[in-house]
């Protein structure tokens, strides 16, 4: 009886909520990115990548160059020279100098800060929108993950500019709908497609870092404490198994 | 050496007296610990009462941490919180530790209130005991509703319009007392501010005093146990129970190693997967507040869900409101729903496994369901869910006085 209950409970658990599964899942068109945050290279590759392309208008404004310096194994004078082209000190957070107002006319809307896009997109997100970009037959600039949004592809002169090839696809109820079936090269960039891939990569680890720089720590520490506490439990259980001999 | 070692105990023992003449120490140990005689056959389930109480500590020991560097106003709330996870020293730690610590404590209440009802705990003479333990869950997610403002994040600010909205279906007086709760005429500041001070005083309080009457109540009639039998029914020479063991030092020396196998469950969350996929900390709440943007999808936080999906299940409001308030309401009630002769299920009849194993899926199933976008065919599996869960009490007030039972042992069993 105990284990039918078991077995009932744990099967109507796992029924499918159908739209549940999809929001796990990322949604479509999100790709596994393999970002790395313990990977110290590509965090510095990426953290260069974001402060010449990015950081026009997207400002860290929670990340402080020091702690960036002393997590991404950069000494004051490199950061000082190769990162910061305002005259923001050591100490400060990665603001830009861009007025909200002049970026509302201009882009329509104001560029985000990205200091926790890392946490409210993830890092495989990232990196899939930003492959995700490609010119339309009206040459305008959208994105897969994003339709309509009003970023232009930044990184084009990097990665080149691909056009969408389009196939025809029926849905469920019967209506047939263009969808996109892959990306050509149209015009090829300074790096090559697995070079843009990588920089992807780096950009969406140095994101990762920057939305929760502790996370380098974190989990170092974690590792102990419960190496301790394994330790600490199984102390505490022989104590048990004493003080209870005599009442089994 | 060992003359100074009996020394020093000799005034050890003299200080103690000296409080004993002055405050009742010794006999307030004796009564609540050594001479607390607790069933010796205490189960899995038993280790989630003291357990919820380290939470409490953990809870009040790192929202003071956090209170000190936390700035409760509608422009600063934000990146405080980003400022305690960036640089205030450990600062990370201290807010994980209440994150990890708000879920793990309604993971480790619902499965105390789970326990009750496999062993019959609510019933006589316990009946108060449970209606303590029921205030204590009101006020716990009381104190887990108002806290989840404070971050000012998108779910925040989202997630507390729902809530407070909920109000405004009441009839007349709905509006006006809506904009009472949130000082405002949307929730802004002003809300912020009152929800920071009744979640760092007013609710903890009283959080506190009602943990106390729950012990106390605990104390006066003795813990339940698996088999649901009194063990003050069989005494020996000297007016002891057979089958109790002294609270102190058997099951505190049990419950250190219960807090060994919590912790590590809890350090592994905290450490290594503070999110826990976006239950215990939500991907949008990493967005500032926003009031002129709605997130896409709105929900509350896991441990909420199997009532939002009540909620959801009805289709008019103020009905819903009323079947969600019913749902927790009539939870009070139990001691009396449940008319059984014997406490335990192990020796009540099949009828009640079913019943309760319908109402386990029941509460699981709503809790995802409230987490789901809610297409129209979720909506009905939320009402079929729905009436399983009402209908568990129901069928248990009418069944459980007629129901089969087997008959109860002597003696607890091992």
């Amino acid at each position: 009886m105990k284990k039918l209950a078991i077995t009932l409970f744990l099967a109507v658990l796992l029924l499918p909520l159908s739209s549940l599964t999809v929001a796990a899942a990322g949604g479509a068109g999100v790709e596994y990115s393999a970002a790395n945050i313990f990977d110290t290279a590509s965090l510095q590759r990426g953290a260069k990548w974001y402060v010449n392309y990015c950081m026009g208008c997207h400002s860290l404004s929670y990340m402080r160059y020091n702690r960036l310096a002393e997590d991404l194994d950069l000494s004051e004078d490199m950061v000082m020279q190769n990162m910061v082209f305002s005259n923001a000190k050591f100490a400060e957070t990665m603001d830009i100098a861009m007025h909200p107002e002049q970026a509302k006319s201009w882009f329509g809307k104001v560029p985000p800060d990205l200091s926790l896009i890392g946490r409210s997109r993830g890092a495989d997100w990232l990196y899939s929108y930003l492959r995700g970009f490609y010119q339309d037959e009206n040459g305008q600039w959208n994105n897969t993950l994003l339709p309509n949004a009003s970023m232009p592809h930044v990184l084009w002169t990097l990665q080149g500019i691909q056009t969408p090839v389009y196939r025809q696809e029926t849905s469920a109820d019967g209506f047939t709908h263009e969808v996109i079936d892959h990306f050509e090269l149209t015009t090829p960039g300074i790096q090559s497609p697995h070079e843009y891939e990588e920089t992807a990569r780096d950009i969406a680890a140095f994101l990762d870092y920057a939305g929760e720089p502790a996370k380098l720590k974190r989990k170092g520490v974690g590792v102990w404490v419960i190496l301790f506490l394994v330790l600490f439990t199984l102390i505490a259980y022989l104590l048990k198994a004493e003080y209870w001999r005599d009442v089994h | 050496m060992a003359k100074i070692a009996s020394n020093l105990s000799k005034q050890a023992g003299a200080l103690l007296n000296w409080f004993d003449d002055r405050l009742p120490v010794t006999a307030f140990w004796n009564n609540v610990m050594t001479g607390y005689m607790a069933p010796k056959n205490f189960n899995f389930w038993y280790y989630m009462g003291s357990l919820a109480l380290l939470v409490l500590v953990i809870q009040i020991f790192s929202g003071i941490l956090l209170a000190m560097h936390y700035k409760p106003s509608a422009a600063e709330a934000f990146a405080s919180v980003e400022y305690i996870m960036r640089d205030v020293d450990w600062g990370w730690l201290i807010r994980y530790m209440h994150t990890t610590g708000a879920s793990f404590f309604f993971i480790l209440i619902y499965l105390h209130m789970f326990r009750s009802l496999l062993y019959g705990s609510h019933k006589a003479p316990r009946e108060l005991l449970w209606v303590f333990g029921m205030f204590i869950y009101v006020a716990l997610m009381a104190e887990a509703f108002l806290g989840y403002i404070l971050p000012w994040g998108q779910m925040s600010y989202w997630g507390a319009q729902v809530i407070i909205n909920l109000f405004g279906a009441i009839p007349k007086i709905g509006e006006p007392l809506t904009q009472w709760i949130r000082g405002d005429y949307f929730i802004s500041d002003a809300t912020l501010n009152r929800f920071f001070a009744l979640h760092v005083i007013a609710v903890p309080l009283a959080l506190l005093g009602l943990v106390l009457l729950h012990l106390v109540a605990l104390r006066e009639n003795g813990s339940n146990n698996p088999d649901g039998i009194e063990i003050k029914k069989n005494k020996d020479a000297d007016g002891k129970p057979l089958d109790g063991i002294p609270f102190h030092p058997y099951y505190t020396v049990k419950d250190i190693f219960g807090v060994g196998m919590f912790l590590i469950l809890f350090s592994f969350v905290l450490f290594l997967w503070p999110e826990a996929g976006g239950m215990f900390l939500e991907h949008d709440n990493f967005v500032p507040a926003n009031p002129l943007v709605t997130p896409e999808h709105i929900k509350p936080v896991w441990y909420f869900t199997p009532f939002y999906a009540i909620l959801k299940a009805v289709p008019d409001k103020l009905l819903g409101v009323l079947t969600m308030g019913a749902s927790v309401v009539i939870l009070f009630f139990l001691p009396w729903l449940d008319r059984s002769p014997v406490k335990s299920i192990r020796y009540k009849g099949t009828w009640y496994k079913v019943l309760l194993t319908l109402f386990t899926i029941a509460f699981v199933r709503l809790g995802l369901l409230g987490m789901a976008e809610g297409t129209p065919a979720q909506t009905w599996e939320m009402r079929v869910w729905t009436l399983v869960y009402f209908m568990f009490f129901v069928l248990l007030f009418f069944m459980s006085p007629r129901g089969k039972t087997k008959p109860e042992p002597d003696r607890v069993t091992h």
